[in-house]
């Protein structure tokens, strides 16, 4: 900064929120949304928006969307266009759910991630070895794994107890914990106080609805999730921080610079893939251990593509696809103690109110068009509310895919892919 | 080696690679599970070569042939368009309860409900070419999201609104059943003509017809038309077919509309021959079937026939296996994904040996001339 002799306007407000650290603004940023969230919720006369039972639950149907999403992250960061997520992931179902059977729970995880990392291989053998179309290789992998899965399990399943061509025996997740003394955890036989529980049980408006909502993720959380959380973290250091990740984004960013480096692109494309598979693998594992129990064919419901969904929309960095994950998980979390369909009626005034602000924004930048599509949306969805007593079962699953497609309307400018994703590469091409 | 034979042997070669290598697979797999896979082949066959078997066949290689060219039509431009899945489910739904709704003469009431298929389903695609053109949104993506929004958003959100609750059929709602006059009729007479009688209630779909006629103008528009041709060099190299007065955004736009115009088509089967009705049954998968198709294939009118047949052929045996007791019938799934993944390599490896097999021919031709 140059020092300046004329007399500044002080700062407006936006100009301050700018000058913020960029975790300090995101923290504004979700205190403000909470707000709003709290006061939609008295609006509407419902209190599951801010319930602790909805964010526990919204933490944990957000996992396997995460580690998927992850998955994404290593295969497109490394240049390779992976939509078979999902088939990858329904390996890992099957896998862990056999692994859990066969060795116990840490068996499971285990051989969920070998099977989802077995399908990365694969693709990764057509996509790098033999220059087949990435989206092409991917469409084929999710053919082949409800198939195969199908097959293993009349092979496999049928003849044990419980077990059938579509599913297996029970299985056995790794064990949860709740935090202690922020949300009433137990240490040995002592049964710690409930901090947040307490503020949450006062009824402060706003203090305790942010109690509840941050208690949520502290009750009975799966040490699987605590290993995906871990996975994340250990992601943005291994990829942004390292000279492997350096090295693996080079191959998707500019894979001829690197060449001319010494680098070999092969290989790193072939890590970013078959580490994209075996997390994929990881969260069929967790859906099978820590969500249902048991393995059913079908399971994953698409999940592969919602995470890949989370990715882009997280803009293919960690942190995106940590709050993609979260966002798309929350209407989830919320319908499963929403049996009138009243909270989620609410969640369509959040949305309401959303696209105004992203109206507002475009018309103080100037983009007419942006103004009047997310402005028709905006009142669109708030006439609904409006109408509406609550909101129908198929909404919770139908908004992720719903709010990707709006990201992509209104965002497509700043979001910004790997250079060389998708495009196939060959040594010495250049 | 002539000329002519070398390059027929290279064409050939891959999808004979792919299939040898699928066979081998699935023989494994089946050895594996403790199936004797020469007697699975063997009542694989023997199934198919009956007369019933063959127009099961054709009935279920109908619709996948139908989506085979729709996504040879967007693969031409170089577009993926995966959302045929949702064009044709919101198609088929749209087309049922129209058709239901009315009652016209014969022939009519046949393309009204077609037609309204074909716009629905164009309408739905176009929502993509637009996001694709006007706002840079990748196609797969968009289709992706569509997909589900179309399925599991749209058709969810409107379906309990058009149950029809006259009926006793309360196992599987769906919409109201169309009047007679808007069912095509089989072609069992057409084919007993030269064949015994089709025994087993078994009926060869007059949409059969549709799906050769689409076909037939597929491969005289692609090869044949200005804008065929301007699709193709678009999708080869975009750059130079805009240098050439070709508007790339136009392209996208009409390729989109149209591969989503002939999915439209793909529910046909199931609403103007087999229920006449949309319900909970209806047959899904077909849309990521018709890209493998359109793969297997290699795009063009005549492969995509041979590929559907050949899928046709592979669905039709599972039943039989399944009640045979010999295999089971999820290998079929397995040889088919095998078989596309293995074509697809194979088409890659035998185009490259043709790319080197060029380049030294060309470099023997300037030496010999030098």
């Amino acid at each position: 900064m140059t020092a300046v002799s004329d007399p500044q306007p002080s700062p407006t407000l936006i100009e301050r929120y700018q000058g913020l650290h960029a975790s300090l603004r995101w923290m504004l940023v979700a205190l403000i949304g909470l707000f709003v969230v709290v006061v939609v919720q008295s609006i509407s006369g419902t209190e599951l928006l801010t319930a602790p039972t909805t964010t526990q639950t919204t933490l944990r149907w957000s996992i396997p969307l995460l580690l998927a999403g992850l998955g994404g992250l290593y295969s497109e960061r490394a240049g390779i266009v992976n939509i078979g997520l999902e088939g990858m992931m329904i390996l890992g179902t099957w896998c862990g759910a056999w692994g859990a059977i066969q060795w116990g729970p840490w068996g499971g995880l285990l051989a969920g991630m070998i099977g989802g990392a077995l399908g990365g291989l694969l693709h990764a053998i057509a996509t790098i070895h033999f220059g087949v179309d990435q989206i092409v290789s991917g469409v084929a992998i999710n053919v082949l794994g409800p198939g195969l899965t199908r097959y293993l399990s009349e092979r496999v399943f049928v003849g044990m107890e419980g077990g059938s061509q579509t599913q297996s025996p029970g299985v056995d997740g790794l064990g949860n914990i709740t935090v202690p003394f922020l949300a009433g955890g137990r240490i040995g036989g002592w049964r710690s106080p409930d901090i947040l529980g307490w503020f949450d049980k006062q009824d402060w408006f706003f203090i305790s609805d942010l109690a509840g909502v941050v208690k949520g993720p502290m009750i009975n959380v799966a040490y699987f999730t605590l290993i995906a959380l871990g996975l994340a973290v250990g992601s943005a250091w291994l990829l942004w921080q390292t000279r492997l990740g350096l090295r693996l984004r080079s191959a998707g960013e500019n894979p001829y610079a690197g060449e001319s480096l010494g680098v070999n692109i092969y290989k790193y494309k072939y890590i970013g893939v078959v580490v994209s598979g075996a997390l994929a693998g990881l969260a069929g594992a967790f859906i099978v251990m820590e969500l249902t129990g048991i393995y059913r064919g079908g399971q994953t419901q698409g999940r592969g593509f919602i995470a890949l969904a989370a990715l882009i929309f997280g803009n293919y960095r960690v942190i995106g696809i940590v709050i993609g994950a979260t966002l798309f998980a929350y209407p989830l979390g919320i319908s499963f103690a929403d049996f009138d369909g009243s909270a989620t009626r609410a969640l369509l005034l959040v949305i309401a109110l959303a696209m105004g602000v992203v109206a507002t924004a475009a018309i103080r930048r100037e983009r007419r068009v942006d103004a009047s599509i997310a402005g028709g949306i905006g009142l669109i969805v708030f006439v609904w509310y409006l109408l509406s007593d609550s909101a129908p079962d198929w909404l919770p699953n139908t908004m992720p895919y719903a709010f990707v497609l709006l990201v992509l309307i209104f965002n497509v400018q700043k979001l910004r892919t790997p250079k060389f994703d998708g495009i196939p590469y060959r040594r010495g091409d250049h | 080696m002539p000329e002519a034979l070398r390059r027929i042997g290279l064409v050939l070669a891959a999808p004979a690679l792919a299939f040898v290598f699928a066979l081998v697979v699935a023989s494994l797999v089946l050895q594996i599970s403790g199936s004797n896979s020469i007697d699975t082949y063997r009542t694989m066959l023997e199934n198919g070569s009956r007369l019933e078997t063959m127009v099961d066949m054709l009935n279920r290689a109908t619709p996948l042939y139908i989506a085979g060219i729709a996504a040879a039509i967007g693969f031409r431009m170089n577009l993926f368009n995966i959302g045929i899945e949702g064009q044709y489910f919101l198609g088929a739904y749209a087309a049922a309860i129209v058709g239901a709704e009315v009652s016209l003469p014969g022939p009519l009431h046949v393309a009204l409900i077609c037609a309204t298929a074909i716009g629905v389903s164009a309408a739905y695609a176009g929502i993509a070419a637009v996001l694709k053109v006007y706002r840079g949104v990748n196609e797969v993506v968009a289709t992706i999201m569509l997909n589900f929004i179309a399925i599991g958003g749209i058709i969810a959100a409107t379906f309990p609104h058009v149950i029809d609750r006259s009926g006793n059929n309360a196992t599987n709602a769906g919409t109201k059943q169309i009047d007679e006059s808007g069912w095509i009729p089989d072609l069992n007479g057409v084919v007993e003509i030269f064949t015994r009688d089709i025994g087993r209630g078994r009926q060869l779909t007059g949409v059969l017809v549709i799906a050769v006629l689409v076909g037939v103008l597929f491969s005289v528009w692609i090869n044949r038309t200005r804008l065929g041709y301007d699709l193709r060099a678009s999708g080869m190299n975009p750059l130079a077919a805009r240098a050439g007065g070709v508007p790339p955004a136009r392209m996208v736009l009409f390729a989109m509309i149209a591969s989503g115009a002939v999915a439209g088509l793909i529910g046909m089967p199931e609403i103007l021959s087999d229920n006449h009705s949309y319900d909970q049954g209806f047959v899904g998968g077909l849309g990521f079937g018709g890209l493998g198709v359109a793969l297997l294939g290699r795009n063009s009118a005549g492969g995509i026939a041979f590929a559907a047949i050949l899928f046709g052929f592979l669905d039709s045996s599972s039943a039989v296996l399944q009640v045979s007791g010999q295999a089971s019938q999820s290998i079929v799934v397995i040889m088919q994904a095998t078989i596309l993944l293995a074509a697809v390599v194979a088409y890659e490896v035998v185009n490259r040996y043709r790319q080197r097999d060029e380049i030294q021919r060309a470099a023997m031709a300037a030496e010999v001339s030098a």
